[in-house]
Protein backbone atom coordinates (compact mmCIF):
# COMPACT_ATOMS: atom_id res chain seq x y z
CA UNK A 1 0.00 0.00 0.00
CA UNK A 2 3.34 2.62 1.27
CA UNK A 3 4.21 1.77 -2.54
CA UNK A 4 1.19 2.79 -4.05
CA UNK A 5 0.51 5.62 -2.07
CA UNK A 6 3.90 7.25 -3.25
CA UNK A 7 2.77 6.44 -6.76
CA UNK A 8 -0.05 8.04 -7.11
CA UNK A 9 1.83 10.84 -5.52
CA UNK A 10 3.83 10.71 -8.34
CA UNK A 11 1.12 10.78 -10.92
CA UNK A 12 -0.35 13.55 -9.31
CA UNK A 13 2.53 15.60 -9.32
CA UNK A 14 3.17 14.70 -12.95
CA UNK A 15 -0.52 15.05 -14.33
CA UNK A 16 -1.64 18.17 -12.40
CA UNK A 17 1.82 20.14 -12.84
CA UNK A 18 2.07 20.60 -9.24
CA UNK A 19 5.67 22.53 -9.06
CA UNK A 20 8.20 22.78 -6.38
CA UNK A 21 5.85 20.11 -4.58
CA UNK A 22 7.58 16.55 -3.68
CA UNK A 23 6.31 13.10 -2.63
CA UNK A 24 7.38 13.90 0.87
CA UNK A 25 5.22 17.52 0.88
CA UNK A 26 2.10 15.47 0.48
CA UNK A 27 0.84 13.47 3.47
CA UNK A 28 -1.31 10.20 2.87
CA UNK A 29 -4.21 12.31 4.86
CA UNK A 30 -4.16 15.90 3.43
CA UNK A 31 -7.45 17.01 1.77
CA UNK A 32 -7.17 16.69 -2.45
CA UNK A 33 -9.67 20.15 -2.65
CA UNK A 34 -10.65 23.16 -0.65
CA UNK A 35 -8.06 24.10 1.90
CA UNK A 36 -5.57 20.85 1.58
CA UNK A 37 -3.60 20.55 -1.92
CA UNK A 38 -6.33 23.13 -3.23
CA UNK A 39 -7.33 21.08 -6.55
CA UNK A 40 -9.96 22.16 -8.39
CA UNK A 41 -12.16 20.29 -11.24
CA UNK A 42 -10.06 20.28 -13.76
CA UNK A 43 -7.61 18.49 -11.68
CA UNK A 44 -10.86 16.20 -10.58
CA UNK A 45 -10.98 15.73 -14.20
CA UNK A 46 -7.65 14.37 -14.71
CA UNK A 47 -7.93 11.91 -11.39
CA UNK A 48 -10.75 10.59 -12.76
CA UNK A 49 -8.85 9.75 -16.20
CA UNK A 50 -5.43 8.26 -14.17
CA UNK A 51 -7.70 6.08 -12.26
CA UNK A 52 -9.20 4.86 -16.13
CA UNK A 53 -5.96 4.77 -17.71
CA UNK A 54 -3.44 3.60 -15.16
CA UNK A 55 -6.04 1.63 -13.12
CA UNK A 56 -8.53 0.11 -15.27
CA UNK A 57 -11.32 2.18 -12.99
CA UNK A 58 -14.21 3.53 -14.76
CA UNK A 59 -16.19 6.04 -12.49
CA UNK A 60 -19.64 6.51 -13.65
CA UNK A 61 -21.07 8.17 -10.63
CA UNK A 62 -19.90 11.60 -9.41
CA UNK A 63 -20.75 11.19 -5.89
CA UNK A 64 -18.14 8.21 -6.06
CA UNK A 65 -14.89 10.53 -6.71
CA UNK A 66 -15.82 12.51 -3.72
CA UNK A 67 -15.15 9.89 -1.37
CA UNK A 68 -12.39 8.27 -3.66
CA UNK A 69 -10.62 12.07 -3.77
CA UNK A 70 -10.61 12.95 -0.17
CA UNK A 71 -7.20 12.00 0.18
CA UNK A 72 -4.07 9.73 -1.08
CA UNK A 73 -5.06 7.55 1.54
CA UNK A 74 -8.74 6.99 0.18
CA UNK A 75 -7.77 7.07 -3.12
CA UNK A 76 -5.17 4.26 -2.38
CA UNK A 77 -7.44 2.15 -0.70
CA UNK A 78 -10.10 2.41 -3.35
CA UNK A 79 -7.69 1.68 -6.02
CA UNK A 80 -6.14 -1.21 -4.12
CA UNK A 81 -9.82 -2.87 -3.52
CA UNK A 82 -10.92 -1.75 -7.64
CA UNK A 83 -8.04 -1.91 -9.95
CA UNK A 84 -8.11 -4.11 -12.75
CA UNK A 85 -4.74 -3.39 -13.99
CA UNK B 1 -7.28 65.13 -24.03
CA UNK B 2 -5.33 62.71 -26.44
CA UNK B 3 -4.74 58.93 -26.08
CA UNK B 4 -1.24 58.25 -24.48
CA UNK B 5 0.88 54.95 -23.89
CA UNK B 6 1.11 55.50 -20.02
CA UNK B 7 3.19 52.09 -19.63
CA UNK B 8 4.46 49.37 -21.72
CA UNK B 9 6.33 45.79 -20.91
CA UNK B 10 8.49 44.11 -23.36
CA UNK B 11 9.09 40.26 -22.84
CA UNK B 12 11.81 39.12 -25.45
CA UNK B 13 15.06 37.31 -25.61
CA UNK B 14 15.06 36.29 -21.88
CA UNK B 15 14.22 39.66 -20.49
CA UNK B 16 11.74 41.65 -19.44
CA UNK B 17 11.28 45.28 -19.62
CA UNK B 18 9.05 47.79 -18.11
CA UNK B 19 8.34 50.97 -19.88
CA UNK B 20 12.06 50.68 -21.86
CA UNK B 21 14.31 49.47 -18.77
CA UNK B 22 15.45 46.38 -17.95
CA UNK B 23 14.16 44.73 -15.08
CA UNK B 24 14.84 41.22 -15.19
CA UNK B 25 16.68 38.75 -17.15
CA UNK B 26 18.24 35.35 -17.06
CA UNK B 27 20.87 34.03 -19.57
CA UNK B 28 20.74 30.37 -18.15
CA UNK B 29 17.51 29.42 -19.28
CA UNK B 30 17.41 27.49 -22.73
CA UNK B 31 13.97 27.16 -23.07
CA UNK B 32 10.56 29.77 -22.98
CA UNK B 33 9.32 27.49 -20.35
CA UNK B 34 12.28 27.70 -17.97
CA UNK B 35 12.50 31.53 -18.55
CA UNK B 36 8.97 32.46 -17.87
CA UNK B 37 8.90 30.65 -14.83
CA UNK B 38 11.67 32.30 -13.26
CA UNK B 39 10.44 35.54 -14.26
CA UNK B 40 7.26 34.12 -12.59
CA UNK B 41 9.29 33.61 -9.19
CA UNK B 42 11.13 36.72 -9.72
CA UNK B 43 8.35 38.87 -9.69
CA UNK B 44 6.42 37.16 -6.86
CA UNK B 45 3.23 36.95 -8.52
CA UNK B 46 2.06 34.37 -6.63
CA UNK B 47 -0.71 32.54 -8.76
CA UNK B 48 -0.38 28.69 -8.07
CA UNK B 49 -2.56 28.41 -11.23
CA UNK B 50 0.24 29.51 -13.22
CA UNK B 51 1.83 26.11 -13.17
CA UNK B 52 -1.06 24.93 -14.90
CA UNK B 53 -1.20 27.09 -17.61
CA UNK B 54 -0.27 27.06 -21.17
CA UNK B 55 2.93 29.06 -22.54
CA UNK B 56 0.18 31.83 -24.16
CA UNK B 57 -1.49 32.19 -20.80
CA UNK B 58 1.95 32.19 -18.69
CA UNK B 59 2.98 35.00 -21.60
CA UNK B 60 0.15 37.10 -20.62
CA UNK B 61 0.03 36.45 -16.97
CA UNK B 62 3.52 37.90 -16.71
CA UNK B 63 3.46 40.16 -19.21
CA UNK B 64 -0.11 41.66 -17.47
CA UNK B 65 1.05 41.16 -13.92
CA UNK B 66 4.48 43.19 -14.78
CA UNK B 67 2.51 46.27 -15.85
CA UNK B 68 -0.56 45.97 -13.61
CA UNK B 69 1.17 45.40 -9.89
CA UNK B 70 3.12 48.73 -10.93
CA UNK B 71 -1.12 50.40 -9.98
CA UNK B 72 -1.97 51.71 -7.03
CA UNK B 73 -5.27 50.66 -8.02
CA UNK B 74 -6.62 48.11 -10.98
CA UNK B 75 -9.32 49.65 -12.80
CA UNK B 76 -11.96 46.98 -12.70
CA UNK B 77 -13.36 48.48 -15.93
CA UNK B 78 -9.88 48.36 -17.79
CA UNK B 79 -10.41 46.76 -21.14
CA UNK B 80 -8.24 43.99 -22.67
CA UNK B 81 -6.94 44.02 -26.52
CA UNK B 82 -4.61 41.23 -26.79
CA UNK B 83 -3.28 40.14 -30.12
CA UNK B 84 -1.09 37.71 -32.07
CA UNK B 85 -0.05 35.52 -35.05
CA UNK B 86 -0.23 31.84 -33.47
CA UNK B 87 -2.88 31.64 -31.80
CA UNK B 88 -3.07 28.90 -29.23
CA UNK B 89 -1.59 26.42 -31.74
CA UNK B 90 1.84 26.02 -29.25
CA UNK B 91 -1.14 24.26 -27.24
CA UNK B 92 -3.52 22.79 -29.65
CA UNK B 93 -0.56 20.55 -30.56
CA UNK B 94 0.22 19.45 -27.12
CA UNK B 95 -2.88 18.71 -27.12
CA UNK B 96 -3.55 16.54 -30.20
CA UNK B 97 -0.33 14.82 -28.90
CA UNK B 98 -1.52 14.08 -25.90
CA UNK B 99 -5.00 12.20 -27.11
CA UNK B 100 -2.94 10.06 -29.94
CA UNK B 101 0.40 9.47 -27.57
CA UNK B 102 -2.56 8.78 -24.57
CA UNK B 103 -4.31 5.75 -25.89
CA UNK B 104 -7.13 8.60 -27.04
CA UNK B 105 -6.99 10.43 -23.30
CA UNK B 106 -7.56 13.80 -23.59
CA UNK B 107 -6.11 15.79 -21.13
CA UNK B 108 -8.43 18.49 -18.99
CA UNK B 109 -6.04 20.59 -18.23
CA UNK B 110 -4.45 20.89 -21.42
CA UNK B 111 -8.00 21.39 -23.05
CA UNK B 112 -9.06 24.06 -20.89
CA UNK B 113 -6.31 26.22 -22.56
CA UNK B 114 -7.14 25.68 -26.43
CA UNK B 115 -8.21 28.93 -26.57
CA UNK B 116 -6.52 32.06 -26.95
CA UNK B 117 -8.61 34.55 -25.49
CA UNK B 118 -7.89 32.37 -22.11
CA UNK B 119 -5.52 34.42 -21.43
CA UNK B 120 -7.24 37.25 -21.10
CA UNK B 121 -9.73 35.03 -18.43
CA UNK B 122 -6.95 34.23 -16.48
CA UNK B 123 -5.84 38.17 -16.29
CA UNK B 124 -9.33 39.45 -15.80
CA UNK B 125 -9.47 36.33 -12.64
CA UNK B 126 -6.50 37.21 -10.87
CA UNK B 127 -7.18 40.87 -11.30
CA UNK B 128 -10.86 41.33 -11.07
CA UNK B 129 -11.64 42.83 -13.83
CA UNK B 130 -15.20 43.01 -15.25
CA UNK B 131 -14.54 44.39 -18.75
CA UNK B 132 -14.37 44.12 -22.57
CA UNK B 133 -11.95 41.73 -23.90
CA UNK B 134 -11.22 40.64 -27.34
CA UNK B 135 -7.97 38.44 -28.85
CA UNK B 136 -7.51 38.64 -31.94
CA UNK B 137 -5.27 36.81 -35.06
CA UNK B 138 -3.05 38.91 -37.06
CA UNK B 139 -0.48 37.49 -39.49
CA UNK B 140 1.64 40.21 -38.35
CA UNK B 141 1.73 43.02 -35.08
CA UNK B 142 -0.51 45.08 -36.27
CA UNK B 143 -0.70 48.58 -34.60
CA UNK B 144 -3.05 50.51 -36.56
CA UNK B 145 -5.40 48.46 -35.59
CA UNK B 146 -4.51 47.78 -32.41
CA UNK B 147 -4.47 51.70 -32.21
CA UNK B 148 -8.49 51.71 -33.57
CA UNK B 149 -9.79 49.69 -31.66
CA UNK B 150 -8.04 51.02 -28.37
CA UNK B 151 -9.27 54.25 -29.08
CA UNK B 152 -13.16 53.55 -30.08
CA UNK B 153 -13.38 51.61 -26.91
CA UNK B 154 -11.69 54.59 -24.34
CA UNK B 155 -13.75 57.31 -26.95
CA UNK B 156 -17.01 55.76 -26.86
CA UNK B 157 -16.56 55.66 -22.72
CA UNK B 158 -16.43 51.31 -23.05
CA UNK B 159 -13.44 51.70 -21.03
CA UNK B 160 -11.15 54.42 -19.59
CA UNK B 161 -8.18 52.29 -19.75
CA UNK B 162 -7.12 49.13 -22.07
CA UNK B 163 -4.47 46.92 -21.98
CA UNK B 164 -3.24 46.51 -25.09
CA UNK B 165 -0.70 44.45 -27.41
CA UNK B 166 0.60 41.82 -28.93
CA UNK B 167 1.57 38.10 -26.90
CA UNK B 168 3.13 35.74 -29.48
CA UNK B 169 4.39 32.15 -28.25
CA UNK B 170 5.36 29.30 -30.29
CA UNK B 171 7.49 26.82 -29.22
CA UNK B 172 10.39 28.51 -27.79
CA UNK B 173 9.89 31.45 -30.25
CA UNK B 174 8.32 34.28 -27.93
CA UNK B 175 7.77 38.40 -28.17
CA UNK B 176 5.14 39.84 -25.78
CA UNK B 177 4.98 43.77 -25.78
CA UNK B 178 1.87 44.74 -23.93
CA UNK B 179 1.16 48.59 -22.59
CA UNK B 180 -2.15 50.75 -20.96
CA UNK B 181 -3.28 53.70 -23.41
CA UNK B 182 -5.43 55.39 -21.41
CA UNK B 183 -6.56 59.41 -21.94
CA UNK B 184 -3.76 61.41 -20.38
CA UNK B 185 -0.41 63.65 -21.60
CA UNK B 186 2.18 61.47 -22.66
CA UNK B 187 3.52 59.29 -25.85
CA UNK B 188 0.48 59.85 -28.17
CA UNK B 189 -1.13 56.12 -29.09
CA UNK B 190 -0.48 56.25 -32.39
CA UNK B 191 1.08 53.55 -35.14
CA UNK B 192 4.47 54.99 -35.27
CA UNK B 193 4.81 55.01 -31.65
CA UNK B 194 3.67 51.63 -31.18
CA UNK B 195 6.18 50.43 -33.95
CA UNK B 196 8.72 52.11 -32.10
CA UNK B 197 8.16 50.00 -28.32
CA UNK B 198 7.25 46.82 -30.02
Amino acid sequence: MEELKKEIKEKLIEALNLEDMSVEDINDSDMLFEEGLGLDSIDALELIIILDKDYGIKLTDSKDGKKIFQSIETMAQYISEHRTK
Amino acid sequence: MKNSIVSYCNIKNNQVFLNGEKIFHDEEASEFLEFIKKAYKHFELDYPKFYKMDSLCKLAMVGGSVLLNQLDEVDSEMALVFSNKSSCIDIDRIHQASISENEGYASPANFVYTLPNIALGEISIKYKLRSENSFFIFEDFNPSFLVDYTTSLINLNKAEQVLCGWIEVFENEYNAFLFIAKEAEGLTLNKENLLKLI
